[in-house]
Parts: structure tokens; C-alpha cells; sequence
């Protein structure tokens, strides 16, 4: 026989209502994100501060990566540096070992031939695909979508290969040389370039497909994270992460290095500044810079790709051995170094992250009396508070990724 | 507005807080006093569009007095030029009034200078190490600090020896010995044609008998 029991429900509405009345909020709960969490792709430490799941503050805290580049750059000479530049961004070797190179040859006061700013042009252009690549593979896989990160990664390992064809080397490309390049490139490569323009395209497509309208992505990326304008200039901010705020601002454009000017493309911006348009710019830019290289490998100048002064760079190995002068030049460079004029001088280029300058000091001869890197990431991350106070605790990744930034040079 | 044009502006307004120009590869640099940088910055922002902070560094010029130098980079977007500040200070009062207020980005970059050359910035909101540990006793990018680095004692950590526990072994420990057997051989599946090789191998003439 069944019995029949009187059941009192609860009103959850009321009761909420009546916390609220009654003035309570929860406790502020301290978490720490990092070093170790794979969302901070390296190992950058985030200090979060949760009302529930919201965030109310954020510190990040950098340095877990520092290795002290600026002063090892003050103890050896100019191209010795050059291997430590690969390990900046570490996504992209060969922008910064252009950058680089630029940043000593406008102390020098001198200028490369055309040919080698072409190949250097080139060798940017693919830093740029190879890290906007890692970016968005990334982000989507932190927001749920790993076939994203496949599908860049096979890209990815094509322009590996390429840089093995053209330096020698996969990761660690030291590929430029103060006033030159180490070496031509050789004829391989060509096809090799010509070959992934006409492939790429279509694995861009294949992203834009999957991620651009797809819903999740969309739900998880746009609105969270804005950083508007002004706030964004206030802050430093360059890149895709200043782009993507709408300001129309490419150093390519507006300071054209490495023979720029003579290529066409649009620098795209976004109109919100979320983590959306973020992503958008990076596409975009990626499809710009397959039309750099087009434009590049079918107006590849000929001629030399070294700057013939034998004082800067090293003479060939022949007349070292046979001639007296060149032995000479050849024993005070590798010795001494180059010897760069007193002054200081700043060069900025558009790297991948934004804009990477080196500010070197010189006080004559051949090491640097100071040499401070102005990293983009270190920059980037410092807007990460703005971005992300208000939002979810999980939208922290969202934000994180849509920065893309790398510690190797944010910690140096 | 350009550089030039900025400069004129500076030298009214601050008279002879303000160096004469020094150009080097088409980069104008000017030195302000100490005291007026952090005016010099404000006027530079509101007045003649430099809107962006792009740099700031220190520089110690060991041997020299003043012995340090914070160097500003100054861009407008607008006009699209750089403009370079350089402030010097010397060793005993190394205290210059920071920039926070004109642009949040010095922030960071003020905090790094004074991480790495000790360089005290008045007025920043929170002047603490940025990329050497809290506690660490010195400035690494100092003229007299070695390349080598000298040794400091480590920050204190949540974890170590006194506070890890061996985790329970619940009856343990449950790992296959190693050394007696090559990983291959420990595999069960392998135990037959192993035992054939071995088979072979003591009795070479069997083969020839099959």
C-alpha cells in the first residue's frame, strides 16, 4: 500500500533573491595559471583573481624564461649575436635574424644588395605564415578545435623544410649575415617556394572553412577580450593585436625596410578589437604574404647577395688563402668584430608578433655597448589585464591565445 | 608635427631643460633635465602627437658621470617619425620621475629598467622586479656585474623536500625488475619465437636434419 509523503520544495529563486538582498557576495578566490599550463604556450605565469568564475584582476608574471640575451649581445661581436636572435621568437628564426641584420647594417651605415633584401623579404614573409600558422593552430585547439592545429602543422613542416633547404638548418636558421647572407639560395629552393604558394592557398581555406564560421569558434572568440583603440596605442600595443583594434598601422607600409615599397598588398585591420578579429587579421595576413612571396620569387633581382666590403663582411675562402689583404680582413673581423661607428641607433621591422626593434649603443668597435631588444611579446602581454578583467575564467585562454605570444622573447 | 618642429616647441616651453638636437643615421636625439622629463613627455603627447611610447631603456655608461641614462623613444602615428628623450642620472640620486601617467605601457618598461639597472622611477604605481625573482639582490645588466653572474639564493617555493610525501604504495611496488631480460624478450608474445632462435641457435644442425 503506498503511503504518500508531503514534499516541501525549495524556491531557489527566492533564496537568491534573498541573498542578494541581503548584501552577499562570495569569497575572491586567488589562482594561479602557470608556468606549467599548456594554454600559456611556454611558461608565463597569470595570477588570477576570481569573483565565482569571473575574473576581477589579473597579474601576469613574466621571467621564467630569461637567459639574458642584452648582456651576453654586450660581451661578444655583432655576428656573433645573430644565433642568439633565433631564440627570440623562436616561432619565427628568420624574421628575427632579418631584423636583425637590418638593425647592425643601419648602424654601419650601409646597405645590402637587392637580391639579398628579395631573398630576406622572403625569408620574413614565411617567418610570418610559419608563426600566424602556430597561432591559430593554437588557438583553436585551445578553444576545442584540434583539427585545426593538424592541418597547420603540415604547413608548417613544409616551410621547416624549406628553411633547411635555405640556411641548413630546420629551427635555429642564423641565416643572415651583417651585409649579406650566409649563403645564396640555393636553386632548389625555388621550386621548392613555388610549390607551397600553390598548395597554400587552399589549406588556408580549409582553416577558414572549419573555424571562421563555425559556431563554437565564433561563440568562444568574438566579443571576449576587446581592447579598444586608444587603449591599445596607450599600451604599446603593435602587430596583428593593434590591427586588429583597427588602427591602420604596418611598419612595412609606413617605414618600408627590405625593398617593401616594392610589393603590393593591404594590410588588413578589425573593427572591434576581440579576439575574433584578432584571429581574422592573422588569416588575412597570411594570404597577403603568399602575395609578397609570389611577387618576390617572380621578381627576384640577380646579381650578388653579399655587400662587397671586405671589412664587413668575410672575404671568400679562396683569396683569403692567396692574398695577403684578405687575410688580414678576414682575421680582424673574426677577432675583432666589425668595426661600428659611435652612436645609437633604433630599427624596427613587422615581425610576426608585432614590432620587433633593437636599440643599440655603440661606443666604437666591435660589440655593442648596450643592445636592448624591444620585444613585442613583452609589450603585448602587458595588455592582457585589460583584455580579460570581467571575463570567464575559461575565456582566459581565448584571450591568451588571441595575444600569440612567445616567452622566448618576452623574457629574453 | 615633426621632430624638429616638436623640439621648438620643447625648448619655449622648458628653455635650457632641453639639449641642443644630435642627429645620428636620421634619428634625433635630445637630452631633458631630470627634472622636467616627465612635463617634457606630457607636452609631447598632447601638444605634438606622440602618441605612442614605443621604447624605454636604461643605459649605464660605467666610469662616467652621471653614470646612467634612461632612454625614451617617442612615436607619433599620425606623422609617422620617432622622436628619442634622454634623461641622465647619476649613481648617488638614481631616482627619475616616471611616465606612467603619460603612457600605461612605461609601466612595464619602467619596471624592467628598474630590475635590471637599479633605476628608481617616483610616481610608479607598482615598482617592483619584473623578470628577476622578488628578492633578488642585484642588477644584472649593471657594467659591474660579471657575465658570469653571481650566485643569490633561490626564492622559497610551495614545494620542497619537507613538504613532498612519498605517495602510499598500497601494496606495492608493482614495476618489473630490469636488468635480467631485454624489453623484447619480456614481451609474452615473444616467448615462442625465442624460444625457437634459442632452439636454433644450441642446435644448428637440426636445421639441416628438417
Amino acid at each position: 500500500m503506498a503511503t504518500q509523503h508531503e514534499m516541501e520544495l525549495i524556491d531557489s529563486a527566492a533564496r537568491a533573491q534573498q541573498a542578494m538582498d541581503e548584501g552577499l557576495s562570495g569569497e575572491k578566490m586567488l589562482i594561479n595559471m602557470g608556468p606549467q599550463h599548456p594554454s600559456t604556450h611556454g611558461v608565463l605565469r597569470v595570477v588570477l583573481e576570481l569573483d565565482g568564475e569571473e575574473v576581477v584582476n589579473v597579474w601576469p608574471d613574466i621571467g621564467y624564461l630569461h637567459r639574458g640575451d642584452e648582456k651576453i649581445a654586450e660581451n661578444m661581436t655583432y655576428t656573433q649575436f645573430i644565433p642568439y636572435t633565433d631564440r627570440l621568437d623562436y616561432i619565427a628564426p628568420l624574421a628575427n635574424n632579418v631584423t636583425y641584420a637590418y638593425a647592425v647594417e643601419k648602424l654601419l651605415g650601409m646597405d645590402v644588395p637587392p637580391r639579398c633584401k628579395y631573398i630576406r623579404v622572403i625569408c620574413a614573409e614565411l617567418a610570418r605564415i610559419s608563426s600566424h600558422l602556430l597561432g591559430i593552430g593554437a588557438f583553436g585547439m585551445d578553444v576545442g578545435a584540434m583539427t585545426i592545429f593538424l592541418y597547420t602543422f603540415r604547413e608548417r613542416e613544409k616551410i621547416y623544410d624549406m628553411a633547411e633547404c635555405i640556411s641548413g638548418a630546420r629551427f635555429t636558421t642564423s641565416y643572415t649575415r651583417i651585409g649579406g647572407l650566409s649563403r645564396d639560395m640555393p636553386p632548389a629552393f625555388v621550386p621548392m617556394l613555388r610549390a607551397f604558394l600553390k598548395e597554400f592557398p587552399a589549406t588556408i581555406d580549409e582553416v577558414d572553412k572549419l573555424l571562421t564560421r563555425n559556431r563554437i569558434f565564433c561563440e568562444r572568440a568574438r566579443g571576449i577580450g576587446v581592447l579598444p583603440k586608444e587603449i591599445a596605442i596607450d599600451l604599446g600595443v603593435t602587430g596583428p593585436c593593434l590591427r586588429g583594434s583597427g588602427v591602420d598601422w604596418d611598419i612595412r607600409k609606413s617605414h618600408p625596410y627590405s625593398s617593401y615599397e616594392d610589393f603590393e598588398f593591404d594590410v588588413p585591420t578589425g573593427t572591434l578589437g576581440d579576439s575574433y578579429d584578432r584571429y581574422l587579421v592573422r588569416m588575412e595576413e597570411m594570404r597577403q604574404s603568399v602575395r609578397i612571396l609570389q611577387q618576390a620569387i617572380d621578381h627576384l633581382p640577380d646579381g650578388p647577395v653579399n655587400s662587397p666590403d671586405a671589412k664587413i663582411l668575410l672575404p671568400d675562402k679562396e683569396a683569403v688563402l692567396t692574398k695577403m689583404e684578405e687575410l688580414i680582413h678576414h682575421f680582424i673581423n673574426v677577432t675583432e668584430g666589425v668595426n661600428a661607428p659611435p652612436g645609437e641607433i633604433y630599427f624596427s621591422a613587422e615581425n610576426p608578433k608585432g614590432e620587433l626593434g633593437f636599440y643599440i649603443v655603440s661606443r666604437g668597435g666591435g660589440t655593442p655597448h648596450r643592445l636592448k631588444i624591444r620585444a613585442p611579446s613583452f609589450v603585448n602581454l602587458q595588455a592582457l589585464p585589460v583584455m580579460a578583467k570581467g571575463h570567464m575564467m575559461s575565456d582566459m585562454v581565448t584571450i591568451l591565445a588571441s595575444i600569440d605570444f612567445v616567452m622566448g622573447e618576452c623574457d629574453r | 608635427m615633426t621632430p624638429q618642429a616638436a623640439i621648438d616647441r620643447l625648448r619655449v616651453r622648458f628653455g635650457d631643460a632641453i639639449s641642443a638636437p644630435v642627429e645620428f643615421r636620421g634619428e634625433i636625439t635630445i637630452t631633458v633635465s631630470r627634472d622636467k622629463i616627465a612635463a617634457a613627455c606630457q607636452l609631447l603627447k598632447t601638444e605634438c602627437g606622440f602618441d605612442m611610447l614605443t621604447d624605454l631603456s636604461g643605459v649605464d655608461n660605467y666610469g662616467e658621470d652621471p653614470r646612467y641614462e634612461v632612454s625614451y623613444l617617442l612615436y607619433s602615428l599620425a606623422d609617422r617619425c620617432h622622436l628619442r628623450l634622454k634623461v641622465r642620472v647619476s649613481e648617488d640620486d638614481l631616482i627619475v620621475d616616471s611616465v606612467t601617467g603619460v603612457w600605461q605601457t612605461a609601466n612595464w618598461h619602467e619596471r624592467e629598467a628598474f630590475d635590471m639597472f637599479g633605476i628608481r622611477f617616483r610616481g610608479h604605481p607598482n615598482l617592483k622586479r619584473i623578470i628577476m625573482w622578488e628578492g633578488y639582490p642585484h642588477h644584472p645588466l649593471r657594467k659591474d656585474f660579471p657575465l658570469a653572474g653571481i650566485p643569490a639564493e633561490l626564492p622559497e617555493t610551495a614545494v620542497d623536500a619537507d613538504t613532498v610525501r612519498a605517495a602510499p604504495m598500497l601494496g606495492g611496488p608493482f614495476v618489473a625488475s630490469s636488468g635480467t631480460r631485454s624489453a623484447i624478450r619480456r614481451e609474452p608474445r615473444q616467448y615462442d619465437t625465442i624460444a625457437e632462435q634459442q632452439d636454433k641457435l644450441s642446435n644448428p644442425t637440426k636445421k639441416e636434419s628438417v
